[in-house]
């Protein structure tokens, strides 16, 4: 049957009112371009913006749906205080004034300020601003400042900026135009979001290989060429035996690991001595190697050097020393890392991880790519090509959420330094400003805070040994939440996830004032969650409560504002101005340092200001000497002016682009006063595109190395040698050991654990919540994993409160494998409990095949607290939804009784929170115990208006 | 001419920017919209879309697959949903793109009925007949650059798995990708013949597995030794 055709007249939009503007989108940690329509005041369409280096013209069902977060029920109107009847966390707010709020702020910091800086605790959660906020506290002089990497990606981030000088996640990005074989590990399906989606797809159609590992098959893992449902927390087990088939078959790039790495560094061998397992060093304090044709050992690298890869020796001092490619060899060629012997762990058979791990040699080494470009390495080889082993890797959640992930992270990096795979054609690559030496040279702050004073150096760091801890003479930390204490000594984005709890306990000291920006901490970004609720509202004998007086600052109603005493209710980032920052985590991408602002899109309609305005605002009135002159006057107009003409060091400020009075530098340059403009007519971006000949093994590349220097990434020219034995590492483990010549600690848990997890080579051992659970014994009191991953199109519990978002999912369930399910008599829809070590909860049940299946997971913050986030009361998010956030502990399991010191759930390096390590046995609820548990009493109503139907329309 | 999309199965990652860009884009459109959402922020969301992502798993643990299905009109050629519509509302442009004119549709969801694969969706406030337009203001809306001219799904989508096009033209992007893929009609044995078309997942790439460097994979001191020797004649080269 055909249908007649027909054209009728339609309505055609008028451009007439129409105003398109480019700015940075806010709906994830992305950044992504975004190019704004907006109709007569009103947000009609938001869509990628096209060049842009993050998305390319894309964008992702968040950003899309940023409308309803602009137009959302649970926006914050005015700042509130709590009611003076009111207990905290009851939600019980007046409205005030920005005069009453700021004069409030200004003179509780301001005493803190005089008295005891360290009173104050400011952390900030989702924070894109952190040169600014970390500039902020270490001006206020409060040593007591972190963002939330350290529950989400400090594994990541200090691993690799101690072994390759650029990490997974922020700081680096695979080749996705070139590479021919990709190993993605433990990637939920959001670090990162369009960036990932765009390069799969680029992989896949010129037909490269796409192997997910991860114990769920879902989003990116369900397009995969080949799944690998891993045993969570065995990555690293996985990796090692991956090494152990390339070095048992000799698929090494042994040229690449004589040149750009450590691998032919001498180790000394002196057991039970404080140098044992130090690099040995000329009298310059050079490493050595050991010189094949001079037959002797020499320091420093040069271009003559014929460094030998293996081998022992004495030194004319007397001193035995090896090889680090000789230790990693015998290690790693150890049956405990064959494949036969780690199968099982790992739940991946043997053959499997032989066919992969030769699956890469063969891409590695034969099908190298060659690209006609000429370049010169930093010891003046000249090159007249480069070289690339197309092998690219990425790692995130998976990886760096369990105790573990710091030296699983490691272990990948060793797999891509055996290949030869980095900043090459088609491998893992940097973006500036790494990669940077190993370790960055900055050193955390340890001075003890000084009233009216600021610190003297940034706060976050990355020690090279135990002097650079932050802890005071006795060996306490010196900071709330022990970052840089013998409990996380690597803590380079701090323990946000701990602060609540020591300042609770007064561990090591209360704290008068805690500030949280755009953080959820009384919900999904804590661990314990109900015991962290309960530890906000905590009071003393006297009434008066342990944590004196919560500040929020935040752009809508989350379960944290409710624990405020005072709310400074932040804008929207269409509403605001913002700079992403270079000195802090930009928008790059590997051929091109860039950054990005946004500015103003719509008007703002409530009485609400910008965070950041507020931050140079309060910086002004408590007289930080860099944002006021020494008669007391402020610098900066605000924030705008803050960021035009701040500079760091000379002619570097928080933005790279348009610098100089005529905005016709990049980079290093006066400030431009018309700097702002200049984003805006190009689109919110920078981007600088590096020549074909600084673009490749930047580590190396003398050009680029220059570059970076001049334009003040780096602060030498000089080869940045990886590291693939970490001498930082092994000083700690002295100093458990009791030998090292500097701190030590004394508690016998703090040297234990240094002497065990401080391994200078990559290691494996099962996530600590595992060892404690008896894993794998017969008695094993909690069998499975249990996981949470952040679906594609919700960002944390930001987008609950938006109206399509919610319709594509509303609530979560605990899903199983389908025959895991069937052993437990469980089927689809039925209650279950859920028990950890720690506590319990109930769920309902989804079965499905692609999961691993000793392992349960379900989607991360969907659950609420009744009354939350604009929503109304029996919203499913608060009715079926749930947290699995209740059963993780923020400390390790003590046996019943012990008075055994309580120790941090983290990674026993960084302190990164260790949330995938949770373990949990499962049982269906009875018919009495079936529904939700635990639930919270719901929270009062905003105010604002929830519509029984919203017909949303920008015209 | 025949204009529709292309679906790529392979790449679809099941992230739903597709269907949102699309609710976007057609909640402020002067031809469709508002589209509808029913207790937005309570106890039982629910909204008109024009455009809806389902899941999938076919196969058995551990060779299970994940898919991503995103689904919309299909701008069928026999479209029943046309010739059901008793007001005269439904009808199919020349260049294919099957649309309701609002002022005519009265709601009385006889196409929805009609429509085998449930791409028409009531705004009970308006009380008309919702569905994709492919977008038909952006595609003709000739003050939008030529470039914007696509679907909003098209525009957004983060792996390119959607392309827009021409079935006629078979030297349209989605002509060739429809020939070069495989792509398939969804259902086509129902007989509306639907011009959307799918793309099957790729066959995985065959990779190749590098041989040992040594015939006997000898392992403990022998590997040790042979390693060490390697890396030698390696590098004294």
């Amino acid at each position: 049957m055909t249908i007649p055709a027909e054209n009728r007249p339609l309505a055609v939009e008028s451009p007439r009112e129409r105003k398109v503007h480019f700015t940075t989108c806010y709906m994830c940690a992305c950044r992504c371009g975004i190019q704004v329509t907006v109709d007569d005041g009103r947000v009609r369409y938001i869509q990628g913006t096209p060049g842009h280096p993050v998305n390319d013209g894309v964008l992702c069902a968040k950003g899309s749906a940023g409308i309803m977060k602009q137009y959302s029920p649970a926006r914050l109107r005015k700042p509130l205080k709590r009611k003076p009847e009111a207990v905290r966390g009851s939600g019980e707010f007046e409205e005030i004034e920005w005069d009453e709020a700021l004069a409030i702020v200004e003179a509780r910091l301001s005493h803190i300020r005089a008295t005891d800086p360290k009173g104050l605790a400011f952390f900030t959660g989702r924070d894109q601003m952190q040169a600014l906020s970390g500039l902020w506290a270490q001006q206020f002089g409060t040593p007591n400042w972190a963002a939330h990497g350290g529950f989400c990606s400090v594994n990541m981030a200090a691993a690799g900026l101690y072994t390759i000088g650029y990490s997974f996640w922020e700081f680096g990005a695979p080749d996705w135009d070139r590479a021919r074989y990709f190993l993605l590990w433990g990637v939920a399906e959001d670090h990162s979001s369009n960036p990932i989606k765009i390069g799969l797809d680029k992989l896949k159609r010129r037909g490269a290989k796409f192997v997910s590992i991860n114990p769920v098959r879902t989003g990116y893992s369900a397009i995969a060429d080949e799944w690998i449902p891993v045993r969570p927390g065995t990555d690293g087990l996985l990796a090692l035996a991956i090494v152990h088939v390339l070095l048992t078959d000799g698929s090494i790039d042994f040229e690449f690991l004589a040149r750009y790495t450590n691998a032919p560094w001498l180790v000394v061998q002196a057991p039970g001595s404080a140098n044992d397992g130090l690099f040995a060093r000329n009298a310059a304090g050079q490493p050595m190697l050991w010189d094949e044709e001079l037959g002797c050992a020499v320091g420093g690298m040069t271009r003559q050097t014929k460094p030998a890869l293996f081998g022992t020796w004495t030194l004319p001092d007397g001193r035995t020393v090896k090889t680090v490619l000789a230790l990693a060899a015998e290690r790693y060629l150890d049956i405990e890392y064959a494949p036969e012997t780690v199968a099982d762990a790992c739940g991946v058979p043997a053959e499997t991880i032989t066919r992969i791990a030769r699956e890469i040699a063969h891409v590695a080494f034969s099908e190298t790519i060659v690209l006609p470009i000429a370049w010169t390495d930093a010891w003046g080889r000249r090159h007249d090509s480069v070289i690339g082993r197309p092998v690219a890797m990425y790692a995130m959640r998976g990886v760096s959420a369990h105790s573990n992930g710091f030296q699983t992270c490691r272990a990948l990096h060793l797999i891509q330094m055996l290949l030869g795979a980095l900043d090459g054609p088609g491998n893992f690559r940097a973006r500036a400003p790494y990669p940077k030496c190993i370790p960055p040279h900055q050193r955390p702050n340890t001075a003890q805070a000084m009233p009216d004073t600021p610190l003297a150096q940034p706060l976050l760091g990355f020690p090279m040994g135990p002097e650079d801890l932050a802890i005071d003479r006795d060996g306490r930390p010196l900071r709330i939440d022990h970052a840089y204490s013998w409990e996380a000594p690597l803590a380079a984005h701090g323990l946000m996830h701990m602060v609540i709890a020591n300042a609770a306990a007064g561990d090591p000291y209360p704290i008068d004032t805690l500030m949280l920006f755009m953080a959820n901490m009384a919900w999904n970004s804590a661990m314990n969650t109900a015991g962290t609720r309960d530890m906000l509202a905590a009071r003393h004998a006297d009434g008066s409560y342990k944590i004196p007086f919560v500040i929020v600052a935040d752009a809508f109603s989350s379960e944290t504002v409710a624990f405020a005493d005072l709310v400074l209710p932040d804008t929207t980032y269409l509403e605001r101005y913002d700079a992403i920052s270079l000195l802090d985590r930009p928008i790059s991408e590997p051929d091109a340092p860039a950054d990005a602002i946004r500015h103003p899109v719509v008007d703002l309609d409530r009485d609400v200001r910008p965070w950041q305005e507020v931050l140079v605002e309060l910086a002004s009135r408590l007289k930080f000497p860099a944002f006021t002159h020494a008669d007391g006057t402020r610098k900066f107009r605000d924030y705008q002016d803050f960021i035009v003409r701040y500079e760091r060091a000379p002619g570097i400020g928080f933005l790279a682009g348009w610098r100089g009075v005529d905005g016709g530098q990049s980079f290093v340059g006066a400030p431009n006063p018309r700097q702002w403009d200049a984003y805006i007519e190009n689109k919110s971006y920078f981007a600088y595109q590096l020549p074909e000949q600084i673009k490749w093994h930047r580590y190396a590349n003398a050009g680029y190395l220059e570059f970076a220097k001049e334009v003040g990434f780096i602060d030498e020219a000089e080869p940045i040698v990886m590291q693939l034995y970490s001498e930082p590492l092994q000083k700690f483990r002295l100093a458990g050991q009791g030998v090292y010549d500097g701190p030590r600690p004394t508690d016998p848990d703090d040297r234990a654990r240094l002497v065990r997890y401080f391994d200078p080579l990559p290691f494996w051992y099962p996530p600590l919540e595992m060892e404690a659970s008896g894993q794998g014994r017969a008695d094993d009191a909690y069998p499975f994993h249990a996981l949470t991953q952040r679906p594609m199109m919700m960002y944390h519990s930001w987008d609950a409160q938006n109206a399509w978002l919610r319709q594509i999912i509303a609530d979560n369930a605990l899903y199983l494998n389908v025959a895991t399910a069937a052993a437990l008599g469980l089927a689809d829809g039925d209650w279950a409990r859920v028990e950890s070590h720690h506590a319990r909860l109930n769920c309902r049940i989804r079965t499905m095949e692609g999961v691993e299946p000793n392992t349960v997971w379900t989607w991360n913050a969907i659950g609420k607290q009744a009354g939350a986030w604009g929503l109304a009361p029996d919203a499913p998010e608060a009715t079926s939804g749930f947290l699995l956030n209740h059963l993780i502990a923020e400390h390790l399991p003590v046996a019943p009784g012990s008075t055994q010191r309580r120790i941090t759930n983290s990674d026993p390096i960084t302190g990164q929170a260790a949330w995938f390590d949770l373990r949990v046995r499962i049982a269906k609820c009875t018919s009495a115990e079936a529904g939700p548990h635990p639930t919270f009493e719901a929270l009062p109503d905003v105010g604002a208006p929830r519509p029984a139907v919203l017909r949303w329309s920008s015209r | 001419m025949k204009l529709g999309l292309v679906i790529d199965l392979d790449t679809c990652v099941g992230c739903h920017a597709c269907a949102t860009a699309c609710k976007e884009w057609n909640g402020s459109s002067a031809i469709s919209g508002p589209l509808s959402d029913y207790d937005p922020y309570g106890a039982e969301p629910s909204g008109v879309w024009f455009n809806r992502v389902r899941h999938y798993e076919v196969g058995q643990y551990p060779d299970s697959k994940t898919i991503n299905f995103p689904m919309s009109c299909l701008h069928c050629e026999d479209a029943a949903c046309v010739t059901v519509c008793p007001t005269g509302a439904s009808y199919k442009r020349a260049d294919g793109i099957v649309l309701v004119d609002q002022d005519k549709c009265m709601g009385c969801n006889l196409c929805a009925w009609a429509c085998p694969y449930g791409a028409r969706e009531l705004d009970e406030e308006s009380g008309c007949m919702k569905k994709c337009t492919l977008c038909v203001d952006r595609i003709d809306n000739i003050t939008l650059p030529e470039a914007e001219r696509q679907p909003a799904c098209v525009l957004a989508c983060p792996t390119h798995a959607r392309h827009f096009g021409d079935f006629d033209d078979p030297q349209s992007n989605v002509s060739k990708l429809t020939a070069e893929r495989g792509g398939f009609k969804l259902l086509d044995e129902l007989g509306y013949a639907p011009v959307n078309r799918y793309l099957p997942p790729r066959a995985p790439p065959a990779v190749a597995t590098a041989a040992p460097a040594s015939e006997s994979a000898v392992r403990g001191e022998g590997a040790l030794s042979r390693l060490v020797r390697l890396a030698r004649q390696t590098l004294a080269r």
